[in-house]
């Protein structure tokens, strides 16, 4: 049995569980049914050109959890933010934890999904809401089909969430191949601030294919900073896909830090239906071996005076294959723009490659749009220049990476996160230069 | 200390040195001067051991150990200094964390602990006064931004915390006023002592006014055609280079 086949009994399952008759149910039937007919992604379809599925699609996933499994807090305590305090939302194999987790419904609600896709307090929200910014792709269909958990958070208007949240995905690899489908809602009211940290991390070694929808509704001066953090096992790949919705004067950034997973593709997708928002899209790829990470950007301009900023940094060894593929659409309506986006990639050996594809569509005559990709090797110049000072070969080849990398770790908010990536690209290039930049 | 024998050197195919010798003990200044694309600093480069020069002949020495053999951190390790023409910019990592970096790099290669930081802070704040460099420099991004005299600054600061044996100072008269001349030269002049060298690599006798050489050579077309003291650098300077092209036909 094909994985959609397999998908497609689980859903007739899952659906005997279902309200019948409500509008959710709905929404669910619709997206299978579009699930159904464009079926898993190929390499014929333009946006998927670089990334295949193929390999992936062959394992023999499990679905659904047929276990709840738990996990000790000091095994997983390496990846959290521990310095300093946070909101917890964690899920064990796609099950709610609630010894893992810090939750809160004071003030703001940082809760979950399940909650709010099931109690009846919420069904004008999951109306007004859920599956509205998300697009009908494949892949997010199939998720909207399946929505079951996540994370559910809203910030009411004027509202500032005290501490960060961290939304963690744990997969304990207790069957051969699990799939998981966490389902996001984040709703951040006007005038309201918040700070998220996301992590996908599997616990060993085995299979796990994650296939996350994440959507955001930004209100009126709404600000959102937004981390994501990828640096899972070698079997387990990410599909990540987040919509963000955007209103007036609202500010959005989102970080992506892929480091680990065998294959891992990015779909962040802005609107900016208001007039004066900024997006900021910041990435850094550092990935070796037989890694792939593919990041597919869209921002989409609908109102004037706004502007986005995209700034991705790759670094590529051994094997590794990287895609950025980054469009900015702006329509008719969206003057006095202004559009930046910037790709800059190291390739480290002979067989690391990088797909770098940058497309600008443009119907507005009154914008400022640029945009800039690079793909080289590390500056020997420079590195004769550190080594010439001491410093030996691997240590002054990983100085000239976090040098590469720096403008888009300075822009991490949270100190003690920003010490945290620092720490993890060491480890990553294997070094300890016993300093925070 | 260094020594140079009979020493060719090519880059990309080119033959750039052609036979270069030269002993430079402890405790002496030697200055190299030449016209332009002599080889001046081709044979710094090839000291300090950048790896796109092939040494296709002789044998460069430390102390009586060949180092030609050896990779650029290993000669600093062994105290080899260069100040460079172009100092590299690296954004995002400071003064500082770069200073502390190289340090505790050349202790380890030692087999030393990393130096304390409150012994590492006492060291960076007398250097940086000899140097008189603003403590708001050091925690600026490595040579990001800086002016041509503050990279030459800061490569002197930078040599005044490694402690060199040999220095060699590439063409860093190039871009400095005379203030800063003076400034530079004076911290040179303090590092100098009886266990160390310096070689100047320079056009023009100006900085030599105040770093005073014991030793004068001439590097032309790859090879030293004439050696001697201050007195030749102030004739270099009057008569320019012809003169010797003329004494050697």
């Amino acid at each position: 049995m094909s994985l959609k086949e397999k998908l497609q009994s689980s859903y007739l399952a899952f659906e005997d569980h279902l309200q019948a008759d409500s509008p959710l149910h709905d929404v669910r039937n619709e997206a299978m049914k579009c699930f159904e007919a464009k079926g898993f992604p190929s390499k014929k379809e333009e946006a998927w050109k670089y990334t295949s599925l193929n390999a992936l699609l062959k394992k023999e996933y499990s679905i659904f959890p047929k276990n709840e499994n738990a996990i000790e807090f000091k095994d997983v305590k390496e990846y959290f933010l521990n310095d300093i305090d946070t909101y917890k939302v964690v899920f064990i194999d796609g099950i709610y934890s609630s010894f893992l987790s810090q939750i809160t419904h004071d003030v703001i609600d940082v809760c979950l999904m399940s909650s709010a896709l099931n109690k009846s307090k919420y069904s004008s929200i999951i109306e007004t809401y859920f599956n509205k910014a998300a697009n009908s792709d494949s892949l997010t269909s199939l998720n909207t089909a399946f929505a079951k958990e996540g994370a559910y958070i809203r910030i009411a208007k004027h509202k500032e969430a005290q501490k960060p949240i961290e939304i963690i995905n744990f997969a304990t690899g207790t069957e051969a191949a699990t799939m998981l489908q966490p389902r996001n809602l984040i709703i951040v009211e006007e005038n309201a601030h918040v700070q998220i940290i996301e992590r996908h991390q599997s616990l060993n070694k085995n299979e796990v294919l994650t296939n996350s929808v994440t959507e955001i509704f930004l209100e009126k001066r709404a600000n959102v900073d937004y981390y994501k953090i990828q640096n899972d096992t070698q079997n387990a790949s990410l599909i990540d896909s987040t919509f963000i919705n955007q209103e007036r004067e609202s500010i959005c950034s989102v970080h992506t830090f892929s480091f680990g997973g065998k294959m891992t593709r990015n779909n962040l997708n802005f609107k900016q239906l208001g007039e004066r928002c900024d997006s900021i899209l910041n990435g850094v790829t550092i990935i070796e071996d037989k890694q792939h990470v593919d990041h597919n950007t869209l921002v989409h301009h609908i109102a004037e005076n706004c502007e986005s900023h995209q700034d991705y940094k790759g670094v590529f060894d051994d094997s590794a294959t990287g895609v950025f593929n980054g469009k900015v659409y702006v329509e008719k309506e969206a003057q006095k723009l202004d559009a930046f986006q910037k790709n800059n990639n190291i390739l480290i050996s002979d067989k690391a490659t990088i797909n770098a594809k940058p497309q600008l569509e443009i119907f507005a005559d009154d914008v400022k749009c640029s945009h800039g990709c690079t793909i080289g090797q590390l500056d020997e110049d420079a590195l004769f220049y550190l080594r010439s000072r001491g410093i030996a070969t691997k240590e002054a080849r990983a100085l000239l990476m976090y040098a590469f990398a720096n403008t888009v770790l300075e822009s991490v908010k949270i100190p003690e996160l920003k010490g945290r990536i620092n720490k993890l690209i060491a480890n990553k290039i294997g070094v300890n230069l016993g300093f925070d930049l | 200390m260094l020594q140079i024998k009979d020493v060719y050197a090519s880059v990309e195919g080119k033959d750039i040195l052609k036979g270069i010798s030269l002993t430079v003990n402890a405790g002496e200044v030697h200055a190299i001067m030449g016209p332009n694309g002599a080889g001046k600093s081709t044979l710094a480069s090839i000291i300090a051991g950048k790896e796109e020069f092939e040494l296709t002949k002789g044998e460069i020495t430390i102390n009586d150990e060949d180092i030609t053999e050896l990779g650029a951190e290993e000669r600093a390790h062994k105290g080899v200094f260069l100040s460079f023409q172009y100092p590299v910019e690296i954004p995002g990592v400071s003064v500082t964390n770069f200073i502390k970096t190289a340090i505790n790099e050349n202790r380890k290669a030692k087999g030393l602990e990393d130096m304390p930081a409150s012994e590492m802070l006492k060291k960076i704040k007398e250097k940086a006064d000899l140097l008189e460099i603003d403590r708001k420099f050091l925690s600026r991004s490595l040579n990001v931004g800086f002016s041509g005299g503050e990279k030459k600054r800061n490569e002197i600061f930078q040599m005044a915390m490694l402690e060199p044996k040999l220095a060699i100072l590439d063409e860093t008269d190039s871009g400095l006023d005379i203030d800063a001349l003076k400034v530079v030269a004076n911290g040179v002049n303090k590092l100098k002592n009886k266990d160390n060298a310096v070689i100047i690599i320079t056009h023009y006798q100006r900085l030599l006014d105040y770093i005073v050489p014991d030793f004068v050579h001439v590097i032309m077309d790859g090879k030293i055609v004439k050696s001697g003291t201050k007195q030749l650098a102030y004739e270099l300077e009057e008569k320019g280079y012809d003169w010797i092209k003329e004494e050697l036909v």
